[in-house]
């Protein structure tokens, strides 16, 4: 075996270490729970608490929400840069990495300051249109990666084609946008869906600041609350984390697969 | 990452306009469509407007602002206090730090899997592992690693009962700058790792061959041929790494509460309760954010449209 080799494997065997113990040790603190033995009792704890649940599902609706904005913003936008405005690209481009630029709290600071109850959209005077904002906040948040999904999708169809075989068969917009486009690149989109739903599901920062029962302020208040249960919460959003990526590289498999046969 | 590089060429132009009436008609159905092109990423704009730029505008207006509204320079003269200065210079040092480690251990993981001669199963499953580590963020991070280094977690307890050393006793601690970084590589690494692989992909076998057959061992070809081509990839990547760890808060809340004065939990502080007792200071410390990030990352924009160049 030469010295690189060996090299090579060093690396890659501390980097594992790196990525696994953290995981054990969450894994083991969290069956501490009873004393003198393990026991699965804080997942249990944590699966039977009523704020979990509201929680959980009040960030799963956000995040679905989110992606279907995400979407309808995305999707035709990217669209119609490929196909007849392609002089837009660099400012499309330009804002969707503005997210990755201005950290999440600035640009909630920014909400609260303009959307506050006092001015001219009030959006945070009432809790269905602060729901809305917190929605708005994510898709920002997720616009990066969701534009890259789907602008990566787009190029890879020949847009043109398909749009021009449409018309001639008589479809209106509409049509070849929901019927035509949006199947082609759903690959795109799902892992586009998948990377915003990890990212949305235990957001703190938006939420928080926002004042919404989601789940990252829930984690926040368990973690500071708790000694057992929030080990188990790191395990919980981990699986979902994991099942998120695993989904975004299934689909892309799949599309390998149909590809190369 | 499968066919970013291959830009579409420009689009013809619309077919000019034939005589007669068929051509009113073209020319039409041209304005037409264009017309609806523009209906179709008005909401995008719109968006982008109200809940990206506008708030952000609002924000780096108030900073020159005072309480009345006149304009003063004054909030950002009161950035260099101690508290606040502070608060931007351990942000800073944690990032920096958890970049620059983040970047040396990410580029020989990226390495070991494209070049290192590894068995082929490793790199995909390196990547997935990368792919759900970068994601892994915020506060379930904390919780993960006060429950592996913290006072009781798993290996500070081995540790201890099988090696007799005592972690705690050596001056570390998890709510602290170096536990901070430490915590912070966990998405660093992998990040660098996605970022940088498909960069070393681009590194043509060509280049390697023919730096050997004109004599160069394998230490010059990494100094004089590879590292100068890489040197845009990795510095750019380096500043990504580094504007991802200024902007995140809610692991370093959640593992040191407020103990640990970095800027965005003071932010954080002065959002919910007007700590610093003066809110247009406040918009100047977002503005004092805003540029950090927006150096680096507008610097690892430009570093990666050249290094892009290589990769064609």
């Amino acid at each position: 075996m030469s010295q690189s080799k060996i090299g090579s494997w060093i690396a890659v065997i501390i980097g594992m270490l790196y990525f696994i113990v953290p995981l054990i040790g969450t894994f083991e603190f969290s069956l501490r729970m009873r004393r003198g033995e393990y026991s699965f009792d804080a997942y249990r704890v944590v699966f039977a608490d009523p704020a979990f649940q509201a929680t959980f599902l009040y960030s799963t609706l956000m995040g679905l929400i989110t992606i279907v904005i995400g979407i309808v913003l995305v999707v035709p936008t990217a669209y119609f840069i490929q196909l007849r405005l392609p002089k837009l690209r660099p400012i499309v481009e330009f804002i969707t990495l503005l997210p990755l630029v201005m950290p999440a709290i600035v640009i909630v600071f920014g909400y609260l300051r303009l959307y506050n109850s006092s001015s001219w959209i009030p959006l945070t005077a009432n809790a269905r249109t602060t729901d809305l904002l917190l929605a708005f906040s994510y898709v920002t948040l997720a616009l990066p990666y969701m534009y890259r999904a789907v602008e990566t999708g787009m190029r890879a169809i020949d847009v043109r084609t398909l749009t021009e075989a449409a018309e001639i068969l008589g479809a209106g917009l509409p049509t070849i946008l929901f019927k035509v486009i949006f199947p082609n690149v759903r690959v795109a989109i799902l892992s586009g869906a998948f990377l915003t739903f990890a990212i949305v599901i235990g957001e703190f920062t938006m939420a928080s600041l926002l004042n919404r029962p989601a789940f990252g302020p829930y984690l926040q208040l368990i973690g500071a609350n708790r000694a057992y249960e929030p080990s188990a919460l790191a395990i919980i959003a981990f699986l979902i984390t994991w099942a998120c990526m695993g989904l975004i590289n299934v689909f892309g498999q799949a599309r390998k697969l149909k590809r190369s046969t | 990452m499968t066919v970013t590089t291959d830009t579409t060429p420009p689009l013809p132009a619309e077919p000019g306009p034939l005589p007669g009436p068929v051509g009113t008609a073209q020319k039409n159905l041209a304005v037409g469509q264009q017309l609806w092109a523009w209906i179709g990423v008005a909401p995008f704009f719109i968006f982008s407007l109200m809940f990206l730029l506008l708030p952000t505008l609002y924000l780096l207006v108030g900073a020159f602002q005072d309480a009345d509204g006149h304009f003063t320079p004054q909030n950002l003269a009161d950035l260099f206090t101690p508290t606040i200065l502070s608060a931007y210079w351990i942000s800073i040092k944690v990032s920096v730090a958890s970049a620059l480690v983040g970047a040396i251990i990410g580029f020989f993981l990226a390495y070991a899997v494209v070049m290192g001669g590894l068995p082929a199963w490793l790199r995909p499953t390196l990547m997935t592992f990368s792919g759900v580590a970068s994601q892994f963020a915020g506060l379930p991070l904390a919780f993960a690693f006060l429950a592996t280094l913290g006072r009781t977690g798993l290996v500070t307890v081995l540790l201890r009962e099988f090696f007799g050393f005592n972690l705690y006793g050596t001056g570390f601690n998890l709510l602290s700058f170096w536990g901070l970084t430490l915590t912070y590589l966990y998405f660093q690494i992998p990040l660098m790792v996605l970022i940088l692989t498909p960069a070393l992909d681009g590194l043509k076998r060509e280049w390697g061959e023919a730096a050997q057959v004109l004599g160069a061992s394998k230490r010059q070809y990494w100094t004089m041929v590879a590292l100068p081509i890489l040197f845009p990839s990795l510095l750019g990547a380096t500043l990504l790494l580094f504007a991802n760890s200024f902007g995140a808060i809610a692991t370093a809340y959640a593992l040191t509460g407020s103990s640990l004065n970095i800027v965005t939990i003071l932010l954080y502080a002065q959002i919910r309760g007007d700590v610093l007792h003066n809110q247009n200071l406040g918009y100047a410390l977002a503005l004092g954010m805003i540029l950090i990030t927006g150096l680096s990352n507008g610097t690892y924009i430009w570093l990666r449209s050249r290094a892009e160049r290589w990769m064609r």
